[in-house]
């Protein structure tokens, strides 16, 4: 191992810790309300969905659009095992928390085989169109079946989701995504973007990359319904429609397609913004029109285009611009 | 026993038959060209040998092993990778991962240990840089390394190309119109790349072209296609005098 990659593990590890002893601090000190928690924790949700959205968008480069339709089925099948685990057992509240996730993202991921084995032969506006129908048939299923309470909705769930632990959940989920992009997996992946028909001639086996990248991000879009579900304590399946892939999309689209810390930026300001602008009702709308048409113009590739933030990026910028700078002092 | 062995293969496009009875055996480290006016079925034949197209009849097999019928990838796995006539490479990333990506069969760690960063993951990825790094080294080019493969100058590209499809460990290499779109002086580069291969790695090649200097120059054996038939074959200088090939090529 290098030294400059453990520098940059304990960096950004401290990091974490940073902020999250930061967010502590000022629940603490009153600084940040209840109401204030309920956004950060919606932030932390929509990283884990924008993330994972990233993995199959950004990194495997297959438009989809059906995003939502995984969370659903993650968010009942958490649901749902919650209910059924503190009537039948008494668990601590965080270990139900972990069985009802584990099984959320297991039934997601598996829904993901099964719509992308299908739908991966497809390509660009093809599959976002059959992932949009998939999406929507989720959604329609849940809405006419008992178990999920169909159209009045799931209630009853008990609220197991917290700022501590929807903090480290998605901490995980995003250095698993992270440590996934940078393998060897993750490489094989990438190539798909790239060039699928050169990936193939390089002994990729392009199909089985693209089952498990885009598996592995319907499962954590499991996770995020998961939590979703565990925190507001009552699921509408029309929450789950075209429109809230559509918000996922926008995120990854913002955030840079093929970059994890430009989706959390752009989850964070996405989410603050609806809830800042509430004041103006309608204009909110128009102004996240205009937000994406500027991207657009100025920078198509998003916040982040596919690159990384990094301490260690910023640092060296820093240093070359400061030997440049230095450099020519020196010929002056 | 030859290497690659195309036995009586022929591919049929509904009432086309872009390619009829082609039989072509290649040894090792030989060197072999097909070449053929516009539209005469070479790349047609590429495919086949390539798995992108199943042929409607005949068999190929590449070290004894039939291929027909096997995804690319597998026929990657069974020794044989190409290069593109329009020229494929991962454009954004740079160029050792272009490398490192076909290095991936090299590499033993699951998912899991990639995930979580087990030892073998470490251990594996040195060894990946290394070897990737060295491999750039031979064809000079371990300057580019970090470059973004789409900045790289065009001659450049096609060389990390074929850089990339020989970092496969294959033990044929064919060449889809390398000089296309090449000035005298990046096929000049080119022959000399070409020529490198033949030095220092022990495998065979099928090269086909367009550009008649670069296929007379480096070629041992020369296959000439016409309307999906082999109309001559030979060395290159039996084949310059062949009445059909002057025939095809340069009209009566």
């Amino acid at each position: 191992m290098d030294k400059k990659v453990i520098k940059n593990y304990i960096i950004n590890i401290a990091a974490i810790f940073a902020v999250y002893a930061v967010l502590k601090g000022l629940i603490y000190a009153g600084v940040i309300t209840r109401y204030h928690q309920g956004i950060i924790v919606f932030i932390l949700i929509n990283v884990i969905l924008a993330t994972s959205l990233n993995l199959a968008v950004g990194f495997l480069g297959q438009l989809t659009l059906g995003h939502a339709g995984f969370m659903a089925v993650g968010a009942y099948v958490s649901a749902i095992t919650a209910v059924a685990l503190n009537a039948n057992f008494n668990l601590p509240k965080i270990v139900v928390l972990l069985i009802s996730l584990t099984l959320a993202a297991i039934v997601s991921a598996l829904t993901g085989v099964a719509i992308g084995i299908p739908a991966l032969r497809l390509r660009g506006d093809y599959l976002a169109i059959i992932t949009l129908g998939f999406g929507e048939v989720i959604r329609v299923i849940i809405n006419n079946i008992k178990v999920t309470g169909g159209a009045q909705g799931f209630t009853g769930i008990p609220k197991l989701s917290t700022l501590d632990n929807v903090f480290w959940i998605t901490v995980l989920a995003v250095a698993f995504l992270y440590t996934l992009t940078h393998s060897r997996q993750g490489r094989a992946i990438l190539s798909i973007r790239e060039d699928e028909i050169a990936a193939e001639a390089v002994g990729v086996k392009t199909t089985s990359f693209k089952v498990m990248g885009f598996a592995i991000a319907a499962g954590l879009a499991g996770i995020g319904g998961g939590l979703y579900a565990h925190y507001i304590a009552f699921l509408d399946p029309n929450t789950f429609n075209f429109m809230r892939s559509v918000e996922i999309l926008i995120i990854v689209v913002l955030g840079g397609m093929g970059s994890l810390t430009g989706s959390i930026v752009a989850a964070i300001v996405l989410t603050i913004m609806p809830e800042a602008l509430r004041s103006f009702n309608e204009l909110r709308l128009l102004l996240y029109a205009l937000i994406l048409v500027v991207m657009m113009i100025f920078k198509p590739s998003g916040l982040f285009g596919t690159e990384e933030f990094s301490w260690q990026g910023i640092y060296d910028r820093y240093k070359t611009r400061k030997n440049a700078l230095h450099n020519r002092e020196k010929k002056v | 026993m030859a290497l690659l062995e195309a036995a009586n293969i022929c591919m049929q496009f509904g009432g086309l038959r872009a390619v009829d009875n082609f039989n072509l055996e290649i040894n090792e480290h030989e060197l072999v060209g097909l070449i053929g006016p516009n539209g005469a079925g070479k790349t047609t034949v590429f495919n086949m040998l390539t798995g992108v197209y199943i042929p409607t009849e005949g068999d190929i097999k590449i070290d004894g092993q039939s291929v027909v019928g096997k995804k690319p990838y597998e026929i990657v796995q069974a020794g044989a990778a190409r290069t593109f006539q329009n020229i494929r490479l991962f454009k954004d990333l740079t160029v050792l991962d272009n490398i490192k990506i076909a290095f991936h069969h090299e590499l033993n760690y699951s998912t899991l240990e990639g995930i979580f960063r087990l030892p073998r993951y470490w251990a594996d990825e040195k060894r990946a840089q290394e070897a990737c790094l060295a491999f750039l080294a031979i064809f000079d080019m371990e300057d580019y390394a970090y470059t973004m493969a789409k900045n790289l100058p065009y001659g450049k590209q096609r060389k990390l190309e074929i850089a990339r499809a020989l970092a496969t460990k294959p033990k044929i290499l064919m060449l889809d119109e390398p000089a296309a779109g090449m000035n005298p002086q990046e096929t000049h580069e080119l022959m000399e790349t070409i020529q490198l291969i033949r030095d220092k790695f022990d495998i065979a090649i099928l090269l086909i072209e367009h550009d008649m200097h670069l296929v007379m120059g480096v070629c041992e054996r020369i296959v000439v296609l016409d309307y999906g038939r082999i109309i001559a074959k030979g060395t290159p200088d039996e084949t310059r005098n062949n009445p059909d090939v002057i025939r095809v090529y340069l009209g009566e």
